[in-house]
């Protein structure tokens, strides 16, 4: 585990987030995007074909928006907070707005409540347009030893 | 072949064709292994694409998510028995423990009410045995294409 929380102190200070990406397997595997954009923790997820859920439409699937989600709350904790541990979550809670077109989705992130213990974080996702989020989600993790 | 044993087997082959049309769930490798009126189990492999903590090798909690969705989404297709499109509204995931690295990972579904537009879904996720489950979810589903929309059937699990 202190090699994991060494690598994560020398990208923090490197300021090099996507390296953070990198090191997660299902982040690359879903193809998730980390930059700080004016100044602020910002995810996006590129379109790809194995995103789809509903070939009909097309959609994208609701667990890889949620995926994608959850792993912005995870990445934007590591980021921000204090803890150089992975945080484990507790609890995920998503809203379903409107369907996932198959184009870039923008995901950022509000840290409601950062205890010694307990983060709670709030997590919206849009596409082109900020105004029309296709889904939020609340999530609470476990930052502590 | 009694009436019960041909009824889950037509459950299974709405499952599979369900599981079979959407390209995430392929991705991540989770196939259907059992049907019933109301219910689905999946079953979702170990891989180490999937790992969401380097240090752990333990899955991530959004592979879950996919997994549950899907899942729970199945269960709403064999209840209704007909093709008809669905959407997710919300779904909500505790998760009880740690999953185990190297293991396969199981959801059952169990679609408990549907209404006009509603369907009502719980899931457990479990590892080693059903009794010890690793996640609990609930979750709701919009019925958005009814008959008109007959040819968009078997699918749904996105949002």
């Amino acid at each position: 585990m202190s090699g994991l929380a060494e690598r994560i102190e020398a990208i923090r200070r490197a300021g090099d987030p996507q390296a953070l990406v990198d090191m997660v397997p299902y982040a690359r595997l879903l193809g998730v995007v980390f930059r700080e954009v004016d100044g602020l923790p910002t995810f996006s997820l590129a379109f790809r074909d194995g995103n789809i859920g509903n070939p009909y439409l097309p959609a994208l699937h609701g667990g890889a928006i949620g995926g994608f989600m959850e792993n912005a709350a995870v990445l934007h904790l590591i980021w921000t907070g204090e803890s150089r541990h992975v945080p484990r979550v507790v609890d995920f809670s998503i809203d379903y707005l409107r369907p996932g077109r198959p184009e870039t989705v923008i995901a950022r992130c509000d840290v409601w409540r950062q205890g010694s213990r307990v983060a709670n974080v709030g997590i919206r996702a849009w596409q082109e347009d900020e105004t029309r989020v296709i889904a939020t989600a609340r999530a609470h993790f476990l930052v502590g030893e | 072949m009694t009436v019960s044993q041909e009824a889950g087997g037509d459950r299974l082959a709405i499952a599979r064709r369900f599981f079979d049309a959407i390209a995430h769930g392929r991705l991540l490798g989770m196939t259907p292994d059992e049907a019933t009126r109301d219910s689905v189990l999946a079953r979702l492999p170990y891989r180490e694409e999937l790992v969401g903590n380097p240090a752990t090798g333990v899955i991530h909690g959004g592979v879950i998510t996919t997994l549950v969705d899907e899942t729970s989404g199945a269960a709403v297709l064999v209840t209704l028995g007909t093709p008809e499109a669905i959407a997710t509204l919300d779904l909500r995931i505790d998760y009880l423990s740690p999953a185990e690295p190297h293991r396969d990972t199981f959801a059952r579904s169990q679609c408990y009410r549907i209404t006009r537009h509603i369907a009502f879904v719980r899931c457990t996720v479990y590892q080693s045995a059903p009794d010890s489950p690793i996640a609990t979810s609930m979750s709701t589903f919009m019925r958005t294409g009814g008959r008109r929309l007959r040819r968009t059937a078997r699918v749904g699990a996105s949002s």
